[in-house]
Order: structure tokens, then C-alpha cells, then sequence
């Protein structure tokens, strides 16, 4: 009975694919539901910071006055926290994972748009017209 | 008598996956004393609550252990909820439950392989770790995760899983259900393993009882200790009963994991035919103001996580019991006696996972 049941799997396994994957050659099997790497739109980042303090492990790094915003991919542990509170939506979670690094690094930073400006912008361009 | 010697075992052992020191005192080929030793993976991760909003904290309580992962999140969450009195969709209630038993299909899975491996059976090692990988694609689909979920945070879950998803998991687990008996027959019938487990490393009943062993540990030497008969989550409204075995050896371990697996499905199947419509996730406001003592059961037994907080955003104290910290002192009654072959065998029969015992 047992010797059939060895029979069988021994076959199976002869004429079915590896059930492994090449995996650097072959990119890995990714879902929509992964969560790869953080990726940011610069133009729709408002440096609101909402990402800076929600990170638990402090990965994000947002300049306001300079109008940059720096992610430490090393530190980042792809929790998506900040992908689910930026306002503008304008980070997002890609699917495939980053490359293995052999050097140390991971730094990413990103000259963003910064907030937008509304009314000061009009009442200033404004008022030189009347003058 | 024989002149006693020292052998040390671990912390890097072949059959080892974890830094667990033991001092094996022999005589001849027996194991007269066992002095362990852990200490080698320490992380400090208790300490980190001072320093992290205890909604941040979820992820750090999900990293303390790497296959228990969910269950880790889950018990902390639990207890949060617990203080601030919130209560939490039941939608996300049936999910958290469909997850967890997802988390211990894996791990046994794993472990089954594990054991395998170090008796020697590699082939039985592949094929284990061959139908964990069903479970995993069905966790990284749901979840975005294949071993760190994230998904359960302080007020219920961070993702839904559509009806027709959910149909596609429960038909996939019956898809693997004949392959998953067939390796438990191999597990449980063969000649071979049976010679190699039956009658070694017993437990008692009362030693079990006294010496704190939980989870499958204590559940193969018959006492028929379950967390998730507690009602936690969504188990209160599902119908299970937990896995028991009554000789305490090797064996009995190895067959309460095997069967509890097929536990695990009927859950699965049982949550997904009794999931209502509803939200996943509440608003919540404030901080916790007060401790508690939140128990799971995770693939390795009862987990505790005790959490304190005085109403700030950062809690003041959480200390994690994981099941194999208490799983030692019965680990160092069962290696006394047994010969030294035998001892990666029977270590391996408590699951030892180090990093969760050690944070």
C-alpha cells in the first residue's frame, strides 16, 4: 500500500514542474495585495508630514522648507501605514520588492511639490495690478 | 557510575533553526541533566512601547515572532481593546479568526517539515513546505504579507476579503485537504517514523500540568488545554473541539499538530459560511487607561501578552509570556533520561521558536 502510495507521488513529481522558482532570474509571484516598496508621486505631496508621524520605525524624512521628502528604505519595514493616511493620495504601495543591496545606502529623496497655495497667491499678484 | 561529561548543545545545531543553548550532562549514552540556556536573540522589543504610540506598536508586537506573527498582533490588539472597552465589528472578528487559523495551518506546516528534516526525511521536509506555500499565497492575496500580515490594527482590520475571494480560499484548502492527509498518513502510519518517535520523550499527565507545558505540548500528554475555547475573537461562535492525544511521547505531539491542521480547515470553512456584511474597522479615540491580561492561543500554545497604560499615548509596560518560554521546564523534564540521539528529535517536538521567547 505504501509502496503504490510512494509510486504515486514519485510520479507526480517526475512529470509536474518544480514547484520552486528561479527567483532573481524569475521575478517572484506578486498579488495586487503585496506590499513591495513605498512609492511617491512628488507632485501631489502637500510635506503635510501626516507620513513622518504615523512611520513606526521613523523611515520618512520630510523637509517643509526645503520641500523634500526622504524615505530610508532600509529602516522602512512596508507597513503602508503612510499610504493609508496621506491625504492626497500620492503615496503608493508597489508590488515588487526592492533589489537586494550589497552596499550600504537605501536613502531616496524627493524634491516634492509642497503645499499649494490658494488665496495669499491671488491677493498678492493682485495687488500690484492696482497699484 | 559512570564518569558524567558536558556536551553542549546549540546554539547553532543543524536541527536547530533558533539559538537555544542546552548543557547535556551524559552518562555513556544518557542524558542525566539538561541545563538551558537562552539569551542569544534578545531584542529589547518590551522597551520599545515607551518609545511608540500604542497604535504604532501593532507592528512591533506582529514582529516579535516570525510565524506566530498574526496571533502576536492579534492578542495585543485585543488587549487595547479590552481596555478602552471598544467593541469591534464582527466582520472583522470572523476575520481575524479566518487569519489565525491561516497563521497556524503554516506554522504546523512548517514545523512538520522541520521535524521531518531533522529526522532525516527530506523528501517529506519538501513536500511540507510545498503545500505551505497554498497557504502563503492565500495569506499574501488577503493580506499583502506572506509571514508579517499587518493587517489587524486597534479597532479592527485594515483590509476586507470579498465574498467571492473568500469562496476561492475555502474551495483551495479543500483542493490541498487530500494532499495534507496524505502527508499526515506518512506522519502517523509509517513504519519508520513510528519507530523513531513512539515511546520517546514521555510526558506525563501530571508533569505536564505542573511544569506549565501548553499548546500541542500539553495537549499530547491529554490535558485538553485550548485557548480558543475561551470564545476570543469569533471562536465562541464556531464549533471545534481541540485535538487530544494520551501517551505524552514523541508521537502524540506530532500527530496533535498533524490533526489540528484538519481543525484549522473546518474553522476556515465554518467562518466563512457564518461571516456577516459590516464594516471592518471603528474610529477610536483616546488612549488606554488601565492593564489587562490578553490570552490567545497560538500554534505553539497560549500566548500572554499583559499591557498597561495610564491614558498617554504611549503605554507604560507590556510583557509578552510566549508558549515556549513556559515550554522549557517541561522540555528539560522530558530530555532527562533519553539518549543523546535522540535529543534533536525531541527538542523539536515542543516547536522552539527562540526569538519569540526571548523578544
Amino acid at each position: 500500500m505504501s509502496f503504490f502510495q510512494m509510486t504515486k507521488t514519485v510520479l507526480k513529481s517526475l512529470f509536474s514542474r518544480p514547484a520552486t522558482l528561479m527567483y532573481p532570474v524569475k521575478p517572484a509571484k506578486k498579488t495586487d495585495a503585496t506590499r513591495g516598496h513605498v512609492k511617491i508621486n512628488p507632485d501631489g505631496c502637500i510635506t503635510c508630514r501626516s507620513c513622518q508621524r504615523k512611520c513606526p520605525t521613523q523611515a520618512i524624512c520630510v523637509e517643509v522648507k526645503e520641500k523634500t521628502w526622504q524615505i530610508d528604505q532600509m529602516r522602512c519595514v512596508v507597513c503602508a501605514v503612510c499610504v493609508d493616511v496621506c491625504p492626497t493620495k500620492c503615496l503608493t504601495m508597489d508590488n515588487q520588492y526592492r533589489p537586494a543591496m550589497t552596499a550600504r545606502g537605501g536613502l531616496e529623496k524627493f524634491t516634492v511639490a509642497g503645499p499649494k497655495k490658494k488665496e495669499p497667491v491671488v491677493a498678492e499678484a493682485a495687488k500690484p495690478a492696482k497699484e | 557510575m559512570s564518569k558524567q561529561i558536558t556536551v553542549p548543545f546549540g546554539p547553532q545545531h543543524p536541527v536547530l533553526p533558533e539559538p537555544l543553548h542546552l548543557d547535556l550532562v551524559l552518562e555513556d549514552e544518557k542524558v542525566v541533566d539538561v541545563i538551558p540556556t537562552i539569551g542569544y536573540v534578545h531584542r529589547g522589543l518590551e522597551k520599545l512601547v515607551e518609545k511608540r504610540e500604542y497604535t504604532e506598536y501593532v507592528f512591533i508586537a506582529e514582529r516579535i515572532c516570525g510565524i506566530c506573527s498574526f496571533i502576536h498582533s492579534q492578542t495585543y490588539v485585543q488587549g487595547i481593546e479590552q481596555i478602552m472597552g471598544l467593541e469591534i465589528p464582527e466582520r472583522a472578528q470572523y476575520l481575524r479568526t479566518i487569519w489565525s487559523e491561516y497563521s497556524r495551518l503554516h506554522s504546523h506546516l512548517l514545523w512538520l517539515g522541520c521535524f521531518a528534516d531533522s529526522m532525516g526525511f527530506e523528501s517529506v521536509f519538501m513536500n511540507s513546505w510545498r503545500l505551505r506555500e497554498h497557504i502563503l499565497d492565500d495569506l499574501e492575496a488577503t493580506t499583502g504579507g506572506r509571514v508579517i500580515q499587518g493587517v489587524c490594527k486597534v479597532g479592527g482590520v485594515r483590509r476586507d476579503i470579498t465574498p467571492e475571494k473568500l469562496d476561492e480560499m475555502v474551495k483551495g484548502l479543500k483542493g490541498i485537504e487530500h494532499e495534507l492527509q496524505d502527508l499526515t498518513n506518512v506522519f502517523l502510519h509509517d513504519s519508520s517514523i513510528q519507530h523513531r518517535l513512539k515511546g520517546i520523550g514521555v510526558l506525563s499527565k501530571e508533569d505536564a500540568y505542573y511544569l506549565g507545558a501548553v499548546g500541542p505540548t500539553a495537549r499530547g500528554s491529554g490535558l485538553a488545554i485550548d485557548i480558543r475555547e475561551t470564545g476570543y475573537a469569533a471562536f465562541g461562535k464556531i464549533n471545534f473541539k481541540p485535538v487530544v492525544e494520551y501517551d505524552g511521547d514523541c508521537y502524540a505531539r506530532c500527530a496533535v499538530r498533524a490533526k489540528e491542521m484538519f481543525t484549522s480547515i473546518d474553522i476556515i470553512e465554518q467562518c466563512a459560511k457564518k461571516i456577516p456584511d459590516g464594516t471592518v474597522d471603528m474610529k477610536v479615540t483616546g488612549a488606554p487607561d488601565g492593564e489587562y491580561f490578553s490570552r490567545a492561543e497560538q500554534p505553539r500554545g497560549e500566548v500572554i501578552h499583559y499591557i498597561k497604560g495610564n491614558g498617554k499615548k504611549n503605554l507604560v509596560r507590556h510583557r509578552v509570556r510566549t508558549p515556549t518560554f513556559t515550554n522549557i521546564p517541561p522540555l528539560v523534564t522530558l530530555l532527562k533520561g533519553c539518549d543523546l540521539a535522540d535529543v534533536p528529535v525531541i527538542v523539536l517536538t515542543i516547536d522552539p521558536c527562540i526569538g519569540c521567547a526571548e523578544r
